[in-house]
Formats: structure tokens, C-alpha cells, sequence
């Protein structure tokens, strides 16, 4: 496959306002790659993906989990719930044999309660799952966009300026891919939630988040940047951006108005791909016990609420919501990665 | 051969040392106050500002720096002046928890995570390696299809998961397996080695499950490509048996993106399975570094922490130079 062609169906993509002369200096190039009307950088994944079944599947599901965190307040109400009342009475909750065990009419989905109630707390557990995603995919989300940002400037100006440039943020590159990640997260959040506590970020249930959204953000960059390194060191050679450069164009422009455009279709990759990682390493945190903390929900803490206390054995299906969850969630957002690399970054999937 | 061995080794020991310093500056920079964390919940400011010079917290940045990478190459005194214990060689502070030399904590966790991290290390790359090949072999077959689509499912399965659903099925409904114990840390103690596998044989799959599916991936993926190149076609022409073709030709070109992924892999889970050894409760690296952790602990966090980049550096290093050895096209530059 031609490595030249999304790059260049990507060009005319981005509004060029502000540098009148590029379009025109960019169109042979982009006539020369790309027979077809050029196409926007969606539009282009969304022509391919559509052809995938497997690939359409998944989008339907990333959005219908989308929507499922998004209406997480509507969803409750309908059901007459709310994340956080407890009940522990002895109608919903075992008294005798093993305490705190949900009843049979409880323990599964039923009209009253569409999940079943949490041992324990006598919580119900489709609020708790709704809430729970919205806080897990919040983190998910911010962490990848700040790890994007991170990862496409450092990345991009590592490779567009070379010499000294390069050679530091490359180093810096190596270090952060170096450093065992879950481990540094891990010891680190406790660490910069106990600096957050005094500012604005550290309000109740905000601290934990603002805290897994810096830590995983800052920590998620190196990987991108490496790649959009090694594709702005080609891009750099090429006509338009001499042509930019002899239209007076700074350097700082030139690299945010001529680079990143031109690595979108990459950035993009691996954005997709980094959303199901962040959603496995808040479940990961939360459920080690430093991130998300009850009482608020995450499908991590929950998985946490299932093994402390050893619930799980006697309540597996307090287990399988969280976890039938997070897998669904990880291998849809897993598939949809796949596809938009298939679709955006041909050399990169090699089938 | 001489000079690269060298001149990797001298940029590993660079990296080695930034490393170090950078966990240092975060693990005592980044707390607002390490000495009340030491301290503990309920201290008076008193007690904190004897905390701090007992820390050495009251000398310069540098000096606490200097002083702790002297320990690891000698015994130092640490404490307070006048009420200074030794700290022996090799000297990584002592726990704010039960004030015992860190370097003990760790060798006493190194064993659970050497027994975590081999037997799931041959069952993934049995596995993953064997698995993907034959899906290369078979390609566009239905044996290929069902595998990749097994490792799509694979990746996805987030250990928390997987690992507490196979205690609950083969632990607890079907009583096939104990649950772990912590004392069986090795194949050659009392309990002999049947009893080592039975005890790791979760966690051990738990692993290989995660780690399996992203070596399918990739050696189906390199042993495709390696397949189709011309010194394979060659091979053939000349009449080789396939078998001869498939593994002495194909797998040896095919398999080095493997080896690096092994090699980085067994960096990391030296540093602890972090998430599969708090499932399972075994006290390897991982569960200390989450406890110490929790409880603020930081000498601790931030000895593991360094000890596992460690790991992951030298086996680059490690990777680099078996790339030579397998691949005969690698030159060495």
C-alpha cells in the first residue's frame, strides 16, 4: 500500500485559514495520491469501517456504552434508583446464614431492582454500574486526550526541529518507556492525591479522578510521541512544508498548521487504542485500592467492592456485572482500534 | 562485538542512573510532606520535625541523593544523629511501617515473583508462540480465524477479571486447585515440586492468558511476512522439506520481534505482576509494592519502583544482544 496516500487525503482536510497560499502550493501533491475527491479524515474511516462488519459491530456497542454512561441519571430514575442509598434490611439482605448476602429475590435482576442489589450495602447495582461508567470512562477519555496532546506536540517537535530538540525529548522518551508503568502509577497516585487535597482538584469524589487523569495522562504520552517522531522526520522533507517555509511561514506555524494536520490519521490510531488501555488501568488501580474509592462507583471499584470481603464466592454474579462489562467495553473499543488502524494506517496492520 | 556489548553497557549504566535519580526526586518531592507521612496518622509537629532530621530530610536535595545511592554500595548509618542504627549493605532505607531494611522486604518477595513470572513465562510463550504460528501456517483457514479471534477476546480480558473468576470456578465450585499459599515459594522446597505447580497454576494462567493473545498476534503477523519473503521461496525451490523450511528458515528470521517482546516482558514482571499477585495473594514484589503503597510506605514503593526499571532496562540490553545471536541478518553497529 502506498504509505503516501491517507497522508495526503488528509491534507485538505484541515481548515488552512490564515495561510491563503497553502491550499493552492498543496494541490499537485495531493491530486498526484489521491484520485478520488479528497476526503476528511472521519469520512475516510467511516467509508472503510462500514465495509467491516465486525468493525460496525463494535462501533454500535462503543456507542451504545457511550450513551448508557451519558444517561446514567435518566436510566436510574426510570428504574427508581439511585448509586448510592443503601438498604440493609432483612428483606433485601441474608441475617443469618452468611449476613450481609443479598435474598434470592435480590440477588439477581428483577423489576425493582434491574441488576440485582450489591452485598453488603443492599446497593443497587444497575445505578452503581451506570454511575460507575461515567466515572470510568471520563478517566478513560481525559487521560487519552491528555496524553494525545503530550504525546502529538512533544513528538511532533522532536522529529520537526531535530538536533538538541530531539535528542532531549527523545531521551525523555526512553525514560518514561523504560519505567515499569502500572508500578509508577500505582505508588505515584497516593502520592498526588495527598498534594491535590488542598486545591481546587481535591473536592470528594473529584480528587481521585483529577488524580487518574493526570497520572495515566502523563504517563500514556511517550508511546505516541515515538511514532509521530518517526513520521514527522519523513513529513519534514517533504515539498509543501519547504513551500510553507518559503512563504514565510514560522516554525511554530509550519508545526501546527502542516505537521500535526498530517498526522492526525496516526494520532488517531492510536488514540483509539488508547482509550481501552486507560479504561483497563483505571479498573486496575481502582480495584488495587488507590484509585476510584467508594462510596463512588467505577467499574474498577466495583470489581474491588467484589473481592473484598471475598463476596464473589458467595455472590458471583456481583463479580460478572462489573466484569461482563468491562470486557464487553475493552474488546469493542479493542475492535474499533483495530479498525480505524486498518482503515487510517494500512502499512501499520500488515494482514 | 566487543565494542557494541560495551558501549551498550555504558549507556545502560547512564540510564540506570537517571533512572534512579528521577524516582528519587519524585518519591521524595512529590509527597507535600514525607516526614509527616512517615510519622504517621496522628503526630504532633513536634514529632514530625524530629522525623525529618531522622530522615535526613533536613540536608540538601543532593546530599540525600548522594547518601542513598552510597548505600547501595556499602552500609550506611541512617537516623537521627545520636540515635543513628546501621543500615546494612545494600542499604535501600528502612520501611516507615516496621522500620526493617528495605533490601530484606525485597529479597523476601523476589522468590514469590521469580515463581510468578516463570512458569507463566513458558506456559504464554508455549502458547502464544505455538498458537500463532500454526494460525501463520493455516492462514485464512478456520483454524486461523478461531485463533485470531481468540487473541482479539484474549487482549481483552483484564486480569482482575480473569483471575478472580478462575478462583471462584476451579478454587471454589470445582475444588480442583488449593487456594495459594505463601509458603511454597519454590519448586525445591519441602512440599517438592507438584505442589509449587498446583499452587501457581492460577495466577500462572491468569497471566498466560493476558500475555498469550499479543504473542499470537505477533508472530502470526511476522511469520506471514517472513513467509512470503524471497529467501523462503529460495529454501523451497531448492527443495528443502518443509519442516526444514518452516523452522531452521521462517521461524528463525520470523521470531525477533518476538524475542524483544519476551525480553521486555520478563523485564516487567520481575518488577512484580502487580495485579495478579494481589488477586492471588502471593507476597512477590507486586503486593508489597500495592501495600507499601497504600499505606504511604515510601521507601518501599520507591525501591521496587527503581528495581523494576531496572529489570526492564537490562533485559533491553538483554534483547539486544540475543537480536545477534538469532537473526543472522542483524549487524551489529
Amino acid at each position: 500500500m502506498n504509505r503516501a496516500e491517507p497522508l495526503t487525503q488528509l491534507q485538505s482536510v484541515e481548515p488552512n485559514t490564515g495561510s491563503p497560499p497553502l491550499p493552492s502550493a498543496m494541490t499537485p501533491e495531493s491530486r498526484a495520491a489521491a484520485p478520488a475527491e479528497a476526503r476528511s479524515l472521519l469520512a475516510t474511516a467511516w467509508l472503510r469501517i462500514r465495509r467491516s462488519k465486525i468493525a460496525l459491530l463494535s462501533l454500535c456497542v462503543v456507542v451504545a456504552i457511550m450513551l448508557f454512561a451519558i444517561l446514567a441519571p435518566v436510566l436510574s430514575a426510570m428504574s427508581g434508583n439511585d448509586p448510592y442509598t443503601s438498604n440493609t434490611s432483612p428483606e433485601v439482605l441474608d441475617d443469618f446464614q452468611t449476613p450481609g448476602l443479598p435474598l434470592p429475590g435480590y440477588m439477581y435482576p428483577s423489576a425493582e431492582h434491574w441488576l440485582g442489589v450489591e452485598p453488603g450495602l443492599g446497593r443497587d447495582l444497575f445505578a452503581r454500574l451506570a454511575y460507575g461508567g461515567q466515572v470510568s470512562l471520563t478517566i478513560a477519555l481525559l487521560s487519552t486526550v491528555v496524553s494525545v496532546v503530550l504525546g502529538t506536540i512533544l513528538g511532533a517537535a522532536a522529529g520537526y526541529f531535530g538536533g538538541k530538540t530531539d535528542a532531549i525529548i527523545s531521551r525523555i522518551m526512553d525514560l518514561f518507556l523504560a519505567f515499569p508503568h502500572l508500578l509508577l502509577v500505582l505508588s505515584l497516585t497516593p502520592i498526588l492525591q495527598s498534594r491535590l487535597r488542598d486545591t481546587p482538584l481535591g473536592e470528594g469524589s473529584f480528587l481521585p479522578m483529577a488524580s487518574l487523569v493526570i497520572i495515566l495522562g502523563f504517563f500514556g504520552w511517550a508511546y505516541l510521541a515515538r511514532i509521530v517522531r518517526g513520521q514527522v522526520l519523513s513529513l519534514r522533507e517533504r515539498e509543501f512544508v519547504e513551500a510553507a517555509r518559503s512563504f514565510g511561514a514560522s516554525h511554530l506555524s509550519v508545526l501546527f498548521r502542516q505537521i500535526i494536520p498530517n498526522v492526525m490519521g496516526v494520532v488517531l490510531v492510536y488514540a483509539t487504542m488508547l482509550i481501552p488501555t486507560n479504561i483497563s488501568a483505571e479498573a486496575a488501580l481502582s480495584f488495587l485500592g488507590v484509585g476510584v474509592k467508594d462510596p463512588t462507583p467505577s467499574w474498577g471499584q466495583m470489581l474491588n467492592a467484589a473481592q473484598s470481603g471475598n463476596w464473589y464466592l458467595s455472590d458471583p454474579w456481583f463479580l460478572a456485572v462489573p466484569g461482563v462489562m468491562l470486557i464487553i467495553t475493552v474488546l469493542a473499543f479493542n475492535l474499533l482500534g483495530d479498525a480505524v488502524r486498518d482503515a487510517l494506517d494500512p502499512k501499520a496492520s500488515r494482514h | 562485538m566487543m565494542t557494541f556489548i560495551l558501549r551498550r553497557t555504558g549507556s545502560l549504566v547512564l540510564l540506570l542512573a537517571a533512572v534512579s535519580f528521577i524516582t528519587f526526586t519524585l518519591f521524595q518531592l512529590g509527597p507535600s510532606d514525607p516526614a509527616a507521612a512517615a510519622c504517621g496518622q496522628e503526630c504532633t509537629p513536634e514529632r514530625v520535625a524530629e522525623a525529618r532530621v531522622a530522615l535526613g530530610m533536613d540536608q540538601p536535595f543532593l546530599v540525600q541523593y548522594a547518601d542513598y545511592i552510597r548505600g547501595l554500595f556499602s552500609s550506611r548509618m541512617i537516623g537521627a544523629p545520636g540515635a543513628q542504627t546501621l543500615c546494612e549493605w545494600p542499604c535501600l532505607g528502612k520501611s516507615f511501617q516496621t522500620n526493617e531494611n528495605v533490601a530484606d522486604i525485597i529479597a523476601r518477595s523476589l522468590p514469590y515473583t521469580f515463581s510468578m513470572a516463570i512458569g507463566a513465562l513458558v506456559l504464554w510463550t508455549i502458547t502464544g508462540v505455538g498458537l500463532g504460528l500454526l494460525a501463520a501456517l493455516r492462514k485464512g483457514s478456520p483454524v486461523d480465524k478461531f485463533i485470531v479471534g481468540a487473541a482479539s477476546v484474549g487482549v481483552s480480558l483484564p486480569i482482575p477479571v480473569t483471575g478472580l473468576f478462575l478462583l471462584l470456578l476451579f478454587v471454589n465450585q470445582l475444588h480442583l486447585l488449593p487456594f495459594t499459599t505463601n509458603e511454597i515459594n519454590s519448586p525445591f522446597g519441602p512440599q517438592g515440586p507438584g505442589a509449587w505447580v498446583a499452587n501457581y497454576l492460577l495466577p500462572w494462567i491468569a497471566l498466560a492468558v493476558l500475555f498469550s493473545a499479543s504473542y499470537i498476534r505477533v508472530t502470526r503477523t511476522n511469520m506471514i511476512e517472513t513467509f512470503g519473503e524471497d529467501f523462503i521461496r529460495t529454501a523451497r525451490a531448492k527443495g528443502l522439506a518443509p519442516r526444514t523450511v518452516t523452522f531452521k528458515h521462517g521461524v528463525r528470521a520470523g521470531i525477533t520481534p518476538v524475542v524483544t517482546m519476551l525480553g521486555m516482558d520478563i523485564g516487567l514482571l520481575l518488577g512484580g505482576a502487580v495485579l495478579t499477585e494481589q488477586i492471588f495473594s502471593v507476597p512477590g514484589l507486586g503486593f508489597t509494592a500495592v501495600h507499601a503503597a497504600i499505606s504511604g510506605d515510601l521507601p518501599v514503593t520507591m525501591a521496587i519502583t527503581m528495581l523494576a526499571a531496572f529489570f526492564v532496562i537490562v533485559a533491553n540490553v538483554v534483547v539486544d544482544l540475543a537480536y545477534a545471536a538469532i537473526d543472522p541478518r542483524v549487524r551489529l553497529q
